[in-house]
């Protein structure tokens, strides 16, 4: 079933053109990596993607247009990991967490049984449930990256936006994420990432889309999009690529000439 | 600052050189008044061509009995430069008058004599009687002081009805012991709510004390504006309208008891009509 | 102890002692009367003059205060929520001193007494073109520094405009007033100041009231939240209006009474797990609580004298708010 669906979505930030006639499907059970360099446009898309930034061109969440939407029919659709990590208040983790299941709840009503097993699933999965009780505010920053991220998962929308969900974790914990994320594509659910790390974008992800100046440039498997040319067109740069027990290794190593 | 100190001293040479000369008998002759108290105490006392100026509030009816009269005279603001330029050989003013002022006219070498507001009938008395030897019209002063001692005597002839009187001002202000308007009750024959609080000069009379104090007779104190106060709002309080139902409300023109002088007697006799008028109501 | 159990026990503890100083409030006054004596005038009514006391008096002071109290502790969680700021504040923000500008214009430019609802719609206008203001000032993440700045420059604008009100009515004891209009009082209100506010304030708790789940969820920012269904213009809504509807009726009838809606939601917010959604009706207690507690104060300290609110509260509340500052000015700067 098609989760996503984007055609000619175009956007602007200021007088400044960040996506340009931008199409794109996204099924059930894929593992999305969004990546391009700085300023092509991948949290713009994603944001467009929530009308958490004005766009042109059609949008459809499930099989809807997302425009006719509400804002809560639209966040039981998709979960958002937007790159600032705010926490405002020292709550407590669990309670943090359990800010996901906001949009399951109808008003003055309090979490159920449905929800809290939304919520340890989360927690378990994020390995965060040792600090379930201390305050989110006082966690160092992988920690805090890894609550948010089951907030994200305790919304259990069929589709994740996540921006930069690698940014200030550990290599354990980054692998760990990406496990997460895959784990949920086989469970039949999606994940959209914006990623910087190719390296772990090319080993994970089961399709990669690539933009460059608000257009999509490629579009496919990591093999397929992931090549020396269009490294060095798009990103400047001249990588390792390599094979190892069946998956793709990329890996920056300078500048291109 | 050079300009400012070169205008003093050209003041003060112009000063010197004409200092204003007593008049022959010692009585001063180009007199100004610069509050309304004691320009209407001048009015009454001074002899003809005696009095210069007056303060604009002489004028304002509000406040001032003499207000038709005080046409004659020519008006002052209270400034130190006008009065200056007036020239007097005597200045009279209240002790409120501007402190800046007195200071500046008594160093530009003018006489300036300040009265101070009465609290009783004796004080009034006090100030007429010095008014009458500043002014060199002893004699005035006496014919006043008796008319002033009738008028005492006679309402006190009178027997006036047992009734209470609360005086209640804009933000719940009230007069006691020492106060003019305090005494001008005690004239009347009435009792006053204040002494029965204690209460001593002009202070605030919490509303419900008011109410607790069930006066017979209430007086507002305050002229009315055109434009609302918060200061007014005492007067619309649902508890205050209570017990100040109309048939208990006094009005008493300020301009009789701002100042103390015979004129002062018409306060005692309007309070002492309206109590009249409420007993007979009550009968 | 469950942090549902500790909750419960804050507000049970907070409600026993906002009906305390209730109480404590309508025995209060330079009227000497003892407390069984007083209550028994106010609920029998067969004591003359001691029930009119009690009545018209003492009860719409104590209710007033603690609406008022209510209404500051209140909007200064929601406004600390919603801005994610520990300093907003009505006072702080410039919003009761805005609305304050809004009375004054209306009670003396004589509006008021040809239409009394004048008064407090006139009250909500100013708070809700300092809301409104600030939010445009503050733009998506307007950050701590910005907010409060422009709080101090609608503050100061909005001071000089009621100064420049009273100063020009033809009645000499406006001028007089400004004191009241920036420090507050509650002396000799009555239960038409009541009925006339009442219906604002609790129509503004309501609004506020329904800001509780949202005001969790921005705990996350503005983004997560309006991904997570809040819907950021309805929120922006109630914000702005149940702020304005609740302070400036609050404000039109007592004057503005500043730091509550600073001190209590701090002082509160650990107690409730620093819960957004907890700490409204906690601290809409706590803002009763001190405001009756101030106001028995005024009372005792000074009797006769109507020492304005503000003055306490304000020796309690700017220092905590240089406290504040101090443990905050990293994250400011």
């Amino acid at each position: 079933m098609t989760l996503l669906s984007l055609s000619s979505l175009s956007a602007e930030l200021g007088r400044k053109t960040v996506l340009r006639d931008v199409a794109l499907t996204v099924n059930e059970g894929e593992f999305v990596g969004l990546i391009g360099p700085n300023g092509a446009g991948k949290s713009t898309l994603l944001r467009a993607v929530l009308g958490l930034t004005p766009s042109q061109g059609n949008i459809e969440l499930g099989g809807h247009a997302a425009a006719s939407m509400s804002a809560a029919q639209r966040a039981r659709l998709t979960s958002y990991l937007p790159q600032e990590r705010e926490i405002a208040w020292p709550v407590t983790v669990e309670r943090l967490v359990g800010l996901g299941r906001a949009p399951h709840l109808p008003p003055f009503t309090r979490p159920g049984a449905t929800d809290e097993a939304a919520v340890r699933d989360a927690m378990r999965r994020m390995d965060v449930e040792d600090f379930a009780a201390r305050r989110a505010t006082e966690l160092s920053g992988g920690e805090k990256a890894r609550v948010l991220i089951a907030r994200a998962l305790a919304q259990e929308a069929p589709l994740m936006l996540a921006d930069e969900p690698t940014a200030g974790l550990d290599p354990a914990h980054q692998i760990t994420l990406m496990r997460v994320f895959a784990g949920l594509a086989k469970e039949g659910r999606s994940v959209i990432a914006c990623l910087h790390d190719l390296g772990l974008a090319a080993r994970w992800c089961s399709r990669l889309v690539l933009l460059a100046n608000g257009s999509i440039v490629a579009d496919g498997p990591p093999r397929d999009v992931l090549t020396a040319a269009r490294l060095r067109d798009v990103y400047g740069i001249q990588a390792y690529l390599g094979e190892d027990g069946g998956g793709l290794v990329v890996h920056p190593l300078d500048l291109a000439e | 600052m050079f300009i400012a100190r070169a205008i003093v001293a050209v003041s003060l040479i112009i000063a010197a050189g004409t200092l204003p000369a007593w008049a022959t008998d010692g009585a001063p002759s180009r007199v100004v008044s610069m509050n309304v108290c004691t320009d209407q105490l001048a009015m009454l006392l001074a002899a003809e061509g005696q009095l210069h100026s007056v303060s604009h509030l002489a004028g304002d009816p509000g406040v001032s009995v003499l207000a038709d009269e005080a046409g004659r005279y020519v008006v002052n603001h209270g400034l130190g430069e006008e009065i200056f330029l007036m020239q007097p050989d005597l200045v009279i003013a209240g002790t409120f008058t501007t402190r800046a002022t007195i200071d500046m006219l008594r160093r530009l070498g003018f006489r300036v004599e300040e009265f101070a507001p009465e609290g009783t009938f004796e004080g009034v008395k006090a100030n007429i009687r010095r008014m009458g030897e500043l002014l060199g019209r002893q004699q005035r002063a006496d014919e006043l002081i008796a008319e002033l001692d009738a008028g005492l005597a006679e309402l006190a002839s009178e027997p006036a009805p047992p009734l209470s009187v609360a005086l209640y001002s804009a933000n719940s202000y009230t007069s006691g012991d020492g106060s003019l308007s305090n005494a001008v009750i005690r004239a009347a024959g009435l009792q006053s709510i204040a002494d029965r609080l204690g209460i001593v000069g002009v202070q605030r009379l919490p509303l419900e004390q008011l109410v607790l104090a069930n006066p017979d007779l209430v007086v507002l104190g305050e002229r009315t504006y055109d434009r609302p106060a918060l200061a007014h709002e005492n007067f619309r309080h649902p508890a205050f309208t209570a017990i100040a139902s109309q048939d208990r409300l006094v009005r008493i023109p300020d301009r009789y008891w701002i100042c103390g002088a015979p004129f002062t007697l018409e306060a005692a006799r309007l309070l002492r009509d309206a109590a009249n008028a409420h007993a007979e109501a009550a009968r | 102890m469950s942090d549902r159990m500790q909750y419960v026990a804050v507000l049970g503890a907070l409600a026993v002692a906002t009906l305390a100083l209730f109480f404590v409030s309508l025995t209060t006054g330079p009227a000497d009367v003892g407390f069984g004596e007083s209550i028994r005038a106010l609920v029998s009514g067969d004591a003359d003059l001691l029930t009119l006391v009690m009545r018209e008096i003492r009860l719409p002071r104590a209710l007033l205060g603690l609406m008022i109290g209510a209404t500051l502790g209140l909007s200064g969680a929601v406004l600390q929520g919603y801005l994610r700021n520990p300093l907003a504040e009505p006072g702080l923000l410039g919003i009761s001193a805005s609305a304050s500008l809004g009375a004054v214009v209306a009670i003396y430019t004589g509006i008021s007494v040809a239409f009394p609802l004048g008064l407090p719609l006139a009250a909500l206008a100013g708070a809700v073109l300092a809301v409104l203001l600030l939010r445009v000032m503050a733009g998506e993440r307007g950050g701590t520094l910005t907010i409060i700045l422009a709080g101090v420059a609608i503050s100061a604008f909005a001071g000089a405009m009621t100064s420049l009100v009273l100063n020009l009515s033809p009645n000499p004891f406006a001028a007089t007033e400004i004191v009241f209009w920036m420090l507050g009082s509650l002396t000799d209100r009555s239960m038409t100041h009541l009925w006339l506010s009442a219906p604002f304030m609790l129509a503004g708790w309501v609004m506020l009231a329904m800001l509780a789940r949202p005001l969790d969820v921005l705990t996350l920012g503005s983004d997560a939240a309006a991904s997570m269904g809040v819907d950021m213009r309805r929120v922006q809504f109630l914000a702005v209006f149940g702020t304005a509807a609740s302070v400036g009726a609050a404000t039109a009838i007592a004057g503005a009474i500043g730091f509550i809606g600073l001190v209590v939601p701090h002082v509160l917010r650990p107690l409730v797990g620093a819960v957004p959604s907890r700490l409204l009706p906690a601290s809409a207690l706590g803002g009763a609580t001190v405001l009756l507690a101030a106001d028995i104060l005024v009372r005792l300290i000074a009797p006769g004298r109507d020492l304005k609110l503000g003055v306490l509260t304000a020796i309690v509340g700017a220092p905590f708010f240089l406290w504040l500052v101090w443990r905050t000015r990293r994250r400011m700067l």
